[in-house]
């Protein structure tokens, strides 16, 4: 019996559940603390021809469809004559995963009755992977650490013991990175059992026909809702602070029928840093503004992505050309929402949000002894942070929340258990949201002091200090951030610094713009937020207009 | 006969409150309308009810043994006292910044839950622990008296106060706390470090802050309930079934009402899981489904599965995320908007969705006749014939197929009838199945190795087919399962859970502050447990959350309770390996491991429960008739016999398929399974082939 529509509805759902089994999975046995807490990580399973069928829903739009292209790369140079049942394997090429090294795309040939029949392929965020470490100071991609081209880290069930010395010998942390391979490799083994007994349950040999009904299936849904935006060309530009140099994002949408394409000439050129952008990340960040605006509910899948069409000049910023340093490509690939959405505004208005602080303030704190000689160890802490997002044309924006991207902070307390450091004050930053009729969210304030005994060194990556989120249809720019000490000494918002001991540092992150003009503001919403503290008098009355 | 011999269990729930008493004849259930006004109400008419059906008279209850779902419902709707919070200076905003992420990554215009307290009423202290404990700001005189002013000009009724760090210790919160109830002695003040001490500020501040929310409006409740009960001549002590599924004194549950949220679902796994050690069963899934949600809860060893802290009063479809996360111990569920009332719709996809959103008892599903428009689960099984129009609810709510089938063709217009009703059903099984397999797998558990227990009324409908669908070979449906929760109530031992923040690296292990911190757990707990079971033997189980160094989960790694020696590193280690190696398969070498929380369970010993013998021979089931019904692997209509589960007696057998009626629900047997009636009323579906 030929399976029905019904039939490939449940497979479909079932393969859904699949994947997210998959990625909790490797959530909860992963060591590096992004991929845990930030979710940054992506698992999904694709048909014989490396077309994505199904995606987990994880913290990292920066994969979406970076995994699902970087499947095709694999493919195509495995082979398949030389693909064999207990194959498995893997590469971090930014330009053919995901867009730094740090991140390993794992990829396993799915095989039933001794037949091809697709493959499940997963990435995650790796706690180290050799080089300068994590950050923007490499001047190539070769500084960065060590590069696996598209390799068989297993060949028929064996697993290549030259490369696990390989990588061993490479990174700082080869228990942890190398326990990361084989999580990432077992959650696909987790992935295929599922499968097989599905298949089995439905009596299917291959995912021919219910790749086709999944993907046909979303690529109507897709175009249906790109059809539904109005036709034209709409453009868009945003300056961001950028590493070195201030950096000039340009956008053209174009959107004719039931396509559309966005386009980033007129994007600045290349950084001497890491804050380049490999192509597959701007298109997989674009990708996610889009979808979020025109067809938020279609499951992501080749066909769900492939409607719509994203292209940056090669050797621009958004598409960094090797060997270009790549490691922080999050920051500016977080910005790529914002002007994508700025632009679709114009075709959509009062769908989109005003623009945000976006770019997440990670914060990397290296805390050593003051004095060398006293012996206490050295410790790293990574904390999470988020200002506030853009107004949305009927709701206010979030206060301390990360949009685009979707991690999660740590607990202050569990933090403080980590490292010798205090957090002092993790609060709301009170009238930093852009003011509007509707309110960007608020941006916080992070005050930080090393414990007795140690001096500390943070690594400055923080975005929207020069260019604040501006706000939509009259709405006010968000606060612009903050990098400085407690008694008011400022510090640059880029690059490697020391906090002495004794003195304290504080963060005060971006608001996100309003949208609207101010004076529109409903009045009890300008009451509520003057008696809760988030906007103060001053801002009440001459900025609202309050009179009472 | 002494007193104790006849008890009474309640359970408030949001449409029943359902009532059991165990008495020397038996066990007498009645079921009357929750009373949102006066919920005692309805306990005093379902007990009296239940004394008439019995003919006991109401004095001679030994006990009252009850549980609610009014304090998560006080969570939900908002209706709590007006309550100030007080906290660290600088820390002003962590129940409002939550964990800074979207629970729903596609929405442009999602919205989180407000906090229960906004932030005009968020006040805070001068003040901060250590991670150690140690104080790195004094809490000074003066600022103590400024925050004393400050509550009392603010006219609250309830204050919550949370530093950071207090479950290391809890000076300052224990000073201000003094403070405020001096001045203010009808003020309701909850401190983090009684109610939740455990790490992470998020999950304790609100946990503090729930119990504050909650505490005066719980409190007066049980008052009055004390109180009405005894003018109607019930004196016996009443007991509360809190979330771990234990009992404690009506006191503590006024004092720590945050405690009894997940009572009334806890009370279900209880059932379960005495069914299960009657049963001899080792491995159970229990499997409970009414009208709006389904629930799940692994059962190992007659012991529900518990954790540390869950999330309540979800706002969005509920998902992950969306609530609240409070750390109190409790039964572990999972819960999802699947049940009787879910709404099918079409998607963009053409795909049939089903659930969360639910049509409730009113409207209703479509065939309910009051209205509803929209096709349900409930109108899907009607169009399928696993539900007998004319004797639904014992024929007290007449359905229409028609209604169904008009309400499908209408909102599922691409489908043929059948399909359509196939693919509601099929989809909701899938969803609830999914559910099951991800919560077995993420507790490093085979689901094929467990026997599922059905009970709520859409189990018996939904339980084969979910057995089916996840290679389950062995499905057990209680009688009685309408009232579950009520009568798991009677079966839960005096339990407190103890729990506390205390940070270790195995590296620098301290057995001294080991033992001197369990000692505290220990004598906490025990103090609760005696209010009420005095002399039991009671048993203790030890449990360290752990983790690698650097790693952002723990794991329970339960412990033998003793004291420790330095040498105990080793057996730390040991014991942690191996709930490692259960979970995921594998350990790291190389890697230090590290304790962040404890939790110390006193509880007392269950008697062993009879066990249900295996009844003698088979032999077949009476049949009333034959009836059509939809069989969902066969993918099409077949001739079921119908059998009324009151004519069953034990040893007697119906092959699938079958469908099995009583007044409260429907048992539906496929073609794969056949069912036998045991010896205390439960009915056995076995897999066909598979040794009984």
């Amino acid at each position: 019996m030929s399976p029905t529509d019904i039939d490939y509805q449940i497979m479909w759902n079932r393969l859904i559940a699949v994947v997210e089994e998959q990625a909790t999975t490797l959530i909860r046995t992963a060591f590096s603390t992004s991929v845990r807490e930030a979710g940054d990580l992506s698992a999904g399973l694709f048909d014989r021809q490396g077309r994505m069928m199904a995606q987990a829903v994880t913290g990292t739009p920066g994969h979406v469809n970076a995994m699902a292209e970087s499947v095709g790369h694999f493919a195509a140079e495995i082979g398949p004559q030389n693909t064999f049942e207990g194959d498995v394997y893997l590469t971090n090429d930014p330009w053919l995963g995901t867009g730094h090294l740090h991140d390993i795309t794992v990829v396993t040939p799915v095989f039933r009755q001794g037949t091809h029949i697709g493959y499940f392929a997963c990435t995650a965020h790796v706690v180290d992977i050799g080089g300068r470490g994590f950050g923007p100071d490499a001047g190539e991609v070769y500084e960065e650490g060590l590069l696996i081209p598209i390799t068989k880290f297993a060949e028929r069930g064996q697993v290549s013991p030259l490369l696990i010395q390989m990588i061993r010998a490479n990174v700082r942390t080869p228990d942890q990175t190398v326990g990361d391979l084989y999580s990432l490799a077992a959650c696909n083994e987790a992935g295929d059992r599922r499968l097989q007994a599905m298949m089995d349950e439905f009596s299917i040999a291959d995912l021919a026909g219910l790749a086709d009904y999944i993907i046909e299936a979303s690529r109507r849904a897709t175009h249906a809702a790109i059809a539904k935006v109005p036709d034209g060309q709409y453009a868009n530009t945003m300056d961001v602070d950028g590493y070195d140099a201030p950096v000039h994002m340009a956008v053209a949408l174009a959107v004719s029928g039931d396509r559309i394409s966005a386009d980033f000439t007129g994007t600045s050129g290349m950084s001497a840093f890491g804050v380049n952008v490999p192509e597959v990340y701007t298109r997989a960040y674009a990708c996610y503004a889009l979808k979020c605006a025109i067809a938020p509910e279609v499951p992501n899948n080749a066909g769900s992505l492939a409607p719509f069409e994203i292209s940056a000049p090669e050797g621009c910023i958004l598409a960094a050309k090797r060997p270009a340093p790549v490691s922080v490509r999050h920051v500016l690939g977080h910005l790529v929402p914002d002007v994508v959405l700025g632009a679709l505004h114009h075709a959509l208005p009062g769908v989109v949000p005003a623009e945000g602080a976006s770019a997440l303030w990670n914060i990397q704190i290296a805390a050593r002894a003051s004095d060398p000689a006293s012996g206490l160890p050295a410790r790293e802490i990574l904390m999470f942070n988020s200002g506030g997002t853009g107004a949305r044309p009927k709701v206010d924006g979030l206060s301390a929340t990360a949009f685009p991207s979707g991690v999660s902070t740590m607990s202050v307390e569990a933090t403080e258990h980590v490292g010798p450091i205090i957090v002092w004050r993790k609060d709301l930053r009170e009238g930093s949201g852009g003011a509007g009729a509707q309110r960007g969210g608020l941006g916080q304030v992070i005050e930080i002091e090393a414990r007795e005994g140690y001096d500390f060194w943070f690594n400055a990556m923080f975005d929207r200090v020069e260019h604040p989120a501006r706000g939509r249809e009259g709405g006010a720019p968000g606060a612009p951030g903050r990098v400085e000490l407690a008694d008011g000494t400022k510090l640059r918002s880029k690059g490697r610094q020391k906090v002495r001991n004794g003195e304290r540092l504080r963060l005060s992150l971006p608001g996100g713009g309003g949208y609207g003009p101010p004076v529109q503001r409903d009045r009890d919403a300008v009451r509520r937020d003057l008696e809760a503290g988030k906007i103060t008098a001053t801002e009440a009355r001459e900025i609202y207009d309050l009179k009472d | 006969m002494t007193k104790q011999d006849i008890r009474v269990g309640v359970d408030i729930g949001g449409t029943f409150t359902d009532v059991a008493l165990d008495h020397p004849g038996g066990l007498a259930t009645t079921k009357v309308l929750t009373n949102y006004a006066n919920p005692e109400q309805a306990i005093l008419d379902g007990i009296a009810q239940a004394c008439a059906a019995a003919q006991v008279s109401p004095e001679r209850i030994g006990q009252v043994i009850h549980g609610t779902t009014l304090v998560t419902n006080a969570l939900i709707e908002r209706r709590g006292a007006k309550t100030a919070f007080i906290t660290t200076e600088g820390f002003r905003d962590v129940i409002e910044m939550r964990s800074e992420n979207r629970f729903e990554q596609y929405d442009l215009n999602l919205e989180l839950p407000a906090p229960l307290v906004p932030r005009q009423h968020r006040l805070t202290a001068h003040e901060r622990m250590s991670p150690q404990g140690d104080v790195l700001l004094p809490l000074e005189e003066a600022d103590v008296a400024r925050l004393v002013d400050l509550v009392i000009a603010g006219g609250y009724e309830a204050v919550a106060i949370g530093f950071m760090h207090a479950y290391a210790n809890d000076a300052h919160e224990v000073r201000l706390a003094r403070a405020l109830r001096a001045a203010a002695p009808d003020l309701s003040v909850s401190i983090s470090s009684v109610v939740s001490p455990q790490m992470r500020e998020l999950p304790r501040f609100n946990t503090v802050i729930a119990n504050a929310y909650v505490q005066p409006q719980v409190a007066d409740y049980l008052g009055r309930l004390v109180t009405r009960l005894r003018d109607t001549g019930i004196t016996a002590p009443v007991f509360m079934l809190h979330s771990g599924g234990g009992l404690m004194s009506v006191e503590t549950a006024a004092e720590q009402p945050v405690r009894l949220l997940e009572s009334g679902p806890a009370g279900g796994a209880i059932f379960a899981a005495e069914l299960a050690r009657g049963h001899g069963l080792d491995k159970v899934l229990s499997f409970d489904m009414g009208g709006t949600t389904a629930k799940i809860c692994l059962i190992e060893d007659g012991q529900p599965k518990t954790a540390n802290s869950f999330e309540v009063a979800r706002t969005y479809r509920f998902k992950k995320g969306s609530g609240m996360t409070v750390s109190t111990p409790v039964v572990e569920m999972v819960e999802i908007g699947a049940g009787g009332g879910s709404i099918a719709s079409i998607d963009a996809m053409g795909r049939i969705q089903v659930g969360p959103r639910s049509a409730g008892s009113e409207p209703g599903p479509a065939c309910y006749r009051r209205g509803g428009e929209n096709p349900t689960v409930t109108d899907a099984n009607l169009m399928l014939g696993r539900l007998d129009p004319e004797n639904f609810a014992g024929g007290a709510i007449p359905l229409d197929p028609a209604l169904s089938e008009s309400a499908v063709a209408d909102k599922l217009a691409a489908f043929e009838a059948t399909d359509a009703a196939f693919g509601i059903t099929e989809m909701v099984d899938e969803n609830m199945a999914n559910a099951a397999r991800v919560h077995t797998v993420e507790n490093g558990r085979d689901i094929e190795h467990f026997t599922m227990v059905g009970f709520g009324g859409g189990a018996p409908l939904h339980a084969c087919r979910l057995c089916e669908k996840l290679g389950i070979t062995a499905l057990l449906i209680p009688p009685g399962a309408g009232v579950g929760s009520a009568i798991g109530f009677l079966k839960a031992p005096f339990s407190y859970e103890a729990t506390r923040g205390f940070f270790q690296r195995l590296s620098q292990f301290d057995p001294e502050a080991i033992n001197t911190t369990l000692a505290e757990l220990e004598d906490e707990a025990r103090s609760f447990v005696a209010q009420g079971s005095e002399g039991q033997e009671t048993e203790i189980r030890l449990t360290a959350f752990m983790r690698y160094a650097g790693q952002g989960w723990e794991i329970p790694v339960p412990l033998p309770h003793g004291s420790f020696s330095p040498a105990d590193a080793a057996l730390f280690r040991d014991r942690f390996e191996a709930a490692y190696r259960g979970l995921f398969g594998r350990i790291i070498e190389g890697l230090e491991a590290e304790i962040t929380n404890w939790s110390l369970v006193v509880q007392t010993r269950l008697p062993a429960p009879r066990p249900v013998p295996k009844p003698e021979g088979e032999s077949a089931a009476p049949v009333t008739r034959q009836r059509r019904i939809y069989d969902a692997a066969q993918r099409d209509f077949v001739e079921a016999a119908e059998i009324a589960r009151d004519a069953l007696r034990p040893g007697m057998c119906a092959v699938g398929p079958a469908v099995i009626t009583e007044r409260e629900t429907t048992t539906i047997v496929t073609s794969a399974y056949r069912a036998i009636a045991q010896c205390d009323g439960s009915l056995l579906l076995i897999r066909k082939g598979a040794p009984a």
